[in-house]
């Protein structure tokens, strides 16, 4: 009997552990989430998100961070756009329709993984070798080519899968129907697999504006809204880094603006990304 | 017709086209990388590069051997946190949460996993760091004489440990996904044939679930390393930067990434300083290429696995 | 031998009844086989014998399943000492990922059994008692998935035997083997009932004859006749076991 009352005490133990780890986790997150919001509301204020910082940020103290977010915007957005002109071609080619169970798709789902977990900063620097081979300063087309190396892994998997779930017996159908593979793909197969696809996009989307080490020496840095593609750009992420080293209290305030304006432009992706997958689903076939 | 067979044509093209790109690309890129770093590979044999402990940039003198160190101090800091914490939690949600819990617990999981790592360093920068500065200065105080824990520097919170626990933080929601994934994808009659014999469910999940899922969990952990080893600006605020070897966990350190980030300002105005951090770059891509592709391999491996 | 009692037994799900009021006495050491068409309530019944049901989601259990005297519906049940007297064979052979020793020790081992030399003899006497030691004994340390769907469904009887229950439940354990291996399993069943109460689920008429000494028949989650297989099989009392039994029904 006593070896049974130590096996449910173990049993009791080891619950124990594992809501004390869970709790540990997700009591972090909380804290942090709550930390950032704090310090970041603090320092908020309209004038904040649509003033550019005065002349000299590491001085001066009134102006915003307009720069910053609207610089975000133009790196994600165009890396994003990039990326999916490259990233839906890619993911319908390893589709078995196409190469699917090939070599080269194997080969070329592996390079994919494997890009997908390589650091941002190496592609910044690769990113940056190829601006100095080309002559160019650090400027937007540059951020929005390493950034778009950062989101286009990030895209292809999760299209990939989204497009896998596709049912065989839709397609089937689609083919006895007389379509071609690329009417099928485009009629068929993309509207099944649009909210998959759509969020794959969104969720790239969301990493791209929190990346900072791709664009750090590839976009540049400026306190002002850049006029053409080569321009030097600010960003979110890298405005915090740079702002919070700063010895001015009214300085760091903005970083901690900035990154409040992050962590929430983040959240509403994920929001928007929840919601437009279950908008889009009207039609599917389950 | 014939403008079907056309458009299927082109599409087919253009599908294959884009496929190549990719690999060109990749290949390009890396190649650029690679041959940036040349110049300070020809001037020192790698080896020495890698062994050296002196960083003077401006003297000439580039030793790898603290950007290393500090590299793997840090990420096996996280790792030792990350796992236990991070598996523990995966088996909760997989094996024991309810429903609800589950429901209200996943998101949570992704959503940490989707914070940008500069919000995570002014985390560790506002909480971390100073907490950790108080434990490194009562350990300075109190146990100065243990070997590997004492601070051998003034302690200022800056440290390894400040830099591990804002990467464990990061690298948790990737190894608790994947681990969730792979345990949920264990079969259930597996579940119920174990519970039939008279087993309690831990012995179940320790016994026979964890058994069937050592390859993913490993590949989780693995992936989770990678991760950790790569990842840049998080661990650039909180670490110290210092180029030297870290001696306890309350030292500060200098990974291999925040010497890239930190120092390319100057890399063109020195010399040879420019290959140098291409070559870090290179390292860094190498260790993490191999350590994914390990992974990848034990996950193709899993379709090959002990069950049918 | 366990004495088993159900009294009023009602199982829902989703605000459906998949059993209803179900009350009976199961006889030792007989084989008691369940019988009923697909979806009739065979398997929850089996289920809440060793409280399985309880992964279940959603199921509600009431009434009372008293083994020796004790319910074992309540909640303050040990769980682990009713599923070591009471053990399960399920449909589809499920092994255990690990080798065809460790696969019939691990029970025992769990429950207690340590010593090495123990351990070995209760494998060897399992594995002969299943008719498999003569098919194994020369590869005890390969992985369980090697062998046939035959052998593992005998493994895994081995396995629920080295536990030493006292009753042995069994759902459709023949119906994923083909018909040599489940006619061997048959023969099990036959040597088994000395030492243990067997309680088999089948939808199959033919395997009930063969092997059941006392019936009983569900129909739509309901115990509609139960009694001695000799005498529900030649003398039905209830007009939709003789459907059954005519094969109009299920």
């Amino acid at each position: 009997m006593g070896e049974l009352t130590w096996r449910h005490c173990k049993e009791a133990l080891m619950q124990g552990t594992m809501v004390t780890a869970a709790t540990l986790l997700f009591g972090s997150l909380l804290t942090l989430l709550a930390v950032v919001t704090v310090k970041g509301w603090q320092g908020m204020s309209w004038a904040m998100l649509v003033r550019l910082p005065k002349s000299g940020s590491y001085l001066g103290g009134e102006g915003g961070i307009l720069n910053a977010i609207v610089g975000s915007l133009l790196l994600a957005v165009g890396a994003t756009l990039l990326a999916l002109c490259l990233a839906l071609p890619v993911a319908l080619l390893l589709q078995p329709d196409y190469a699917g169970r090939t070599k080269f798709a194997q080969f070329l789902r592996l390079l994919l993984n494997l890009l997908w977990g390589v650091p941002s900063i190496v592609y910044g620097a690769c990113g940056f070798a190829l601006l100095v081979a080309l002559g160019w300063r650090a400027c937007l087309l540059g951020g929005i080519i390493a950034l778009t190396f950062v989101e286009l892994p990030i895209m292809v998997r999760a299209m990939d899968e989204a497009l896998r779930m596709v049912p065989k017996a839709m397609k089937e159908a689609a083919y006895s129907l007389a379509l071609t593979r690329w009417e099928t793909m485009r009629h068929v197969v993309v509207r099944q697999a649009l909210p998959g696809l759509v969020t794959a996009v969104l969720l790239a989307f969301g990493r791209g504006i929190g990346d900072a080490a791709s664009v750090l020496f590839t976009a540049g840095y400026t306190d002002n809204l850049p006029r053409s593609l080569f321009d030097p750009v600010a960003s979110l992420p890298v405005a915090v880094f740079f702002l919070l080293n700063s010895p001015f209290a009214e300085v760091q305030r903005q970083a901690y603006a900035a990154a409040f304006v992050l962590l929430v432009l983040v959240l509403l992706v994920s929001v928007l990304t929840r919601l437009l997958a279950a908008r889009l689903s009207r039609y599917l076939v389950r | 017709m014939a403008s079907r067979l056309w458009q299927e044509r082109l599409a087919t093209a253009l599908l294959w086209a884009s496929g190549f790109l990719v690999i060109g690309l990749t290949g390009a890129l890396f190649t650029a990388l690679f041959v940036r770093a040349l110049p300070i590979l020809h001037r020192q044999p790698l080896s020495s590069l890698l062994t050296g402990e002196q960083w003077q940039p401006a003297k000439g003198i580039f030793g790898f051997a603290p950007f290393l160190a500090g590299s793997l101090w840090v990420t096996l800091t996280a790792m030792a946190l990350a796992v236990p914490l991070s598996l523990l939690t995966a088996i909760y949600l997989a094996e024991y949460a309810r429903p609800q819990v589950r429901l209200t617990l996943k998101p949570l999981v992704d959503l940490m996993a989707g914070i940008p790592s500069v919000v995570y360093g002014v985390f560790g920068v506002l909480v971390i760091v100073p907490a950790v500065g108080k434990i490194a200065t009562f350990v300075k105080t109190h146990l100065s004489s243990v070997p590997l824990l004492s601070p051998s520097m003034p302690p200022t919170g800056y440290s390894v440990l400040a830099g591990g626990i804002v990467l464990a933080l990061m690298v948790s929601p990737t190894i608790i996904a994947i681990t969730d994934e792979v345990l949920r994808s264990v079969p259930m009659s597996l579940r119920e044939a174990t519970l039939a014999l008279g087993a309690t469910r831990w012995e179940t999940v320790r016994f026979v679930v964890l058994r069937a899922a050592r390859p993913g969990i490993v590949s989780a952990i693995l992936l989770g390393f990678a991760r950790a080893f790569g990842e840049t600006m998080a661990v650039l605020m909180v670490v110290g930067n210092v180029p030297s070897m870290p001696q306890s966990p309350f030292d500060p350190a200098y990974p291999l990434p925040a010497l890239i980030a930190n120092n390319y300002g100057e890399m063109m105005s020195i010399p040879l300083y420019d290959a140098a951090l291409m070559l870090a770059a290179l390292l860094l891509f190498v260790t993490v290429l191999v350590v994914n592709l390990a992974a990848q391999l034990i996950l193709r491996r899993l379709g090959r696995g002990w069950a049918n | 031998m366990p004495h088993i009692v159900v009294r009023n037994l009602t199982v829902r799900y989703d605000g459906h009844e998949a059993l209803r009021e179900v009350s009976v006495e199961i006889p030792d050491g007989q084989i008691t086989v369940v019988l009923g068409p697909s979806g009739c309530g065979k398997t929850t019944f089996l289920r809440c014998l060793n409280r399985l049901i309880d992964l279940t989601d959603g199921a509600k259990v009431t009434g009372e399943v008293l083994i020796d005297g004790e319910n074992i519906l309540a909640p303050d049940t040990d769980l682990l000492r009713l599923r070591k007297k009471v053990g399960m064979l399920a449909q589809k052979p499920q092994v255990l990922p690990m080798s065809i020793y460790e696969n019939v020790a691990f029970g025992a081992w769990l429950h207690g059994v340590r010593d090495k030399k123990a351990l070995d003899a209760l494998v060897r006497d399992c594995l002969k008692r299943v008719h498999l030691w003569d098919e194994v004994k020369d590869r005890l340390f390969a992985p369980a998935s090697q062998l046939s769907v035959g052998q593992q469904q005998r493994l895994c009887l081995a396995r629920s035997l080295a536990v030493e229950p006292e009753v042995l439940l069994c759902d459709e354990p023949t119906s994923a083997l083909d018909p040599i291996s489940a006619q061997r399993v048959e023969e099990l069943f036959f040597e088994l009932k000395e030492r243990y109460t067997l309680v088999l689920v089948t939808h199959t008429l033919r395997q009930a004859k063969r092997l059941a000494d006392y019936v009983l028949f569900f129909y739509m989650g309901e115990l509609v006749e139960h009694g001695l297989a000799q005498r529900v099989f030649s003398e039905p009392r209830d007009e939709r076991t003789r459907a059954f039994l005519a094969g109009v029904i299920g």
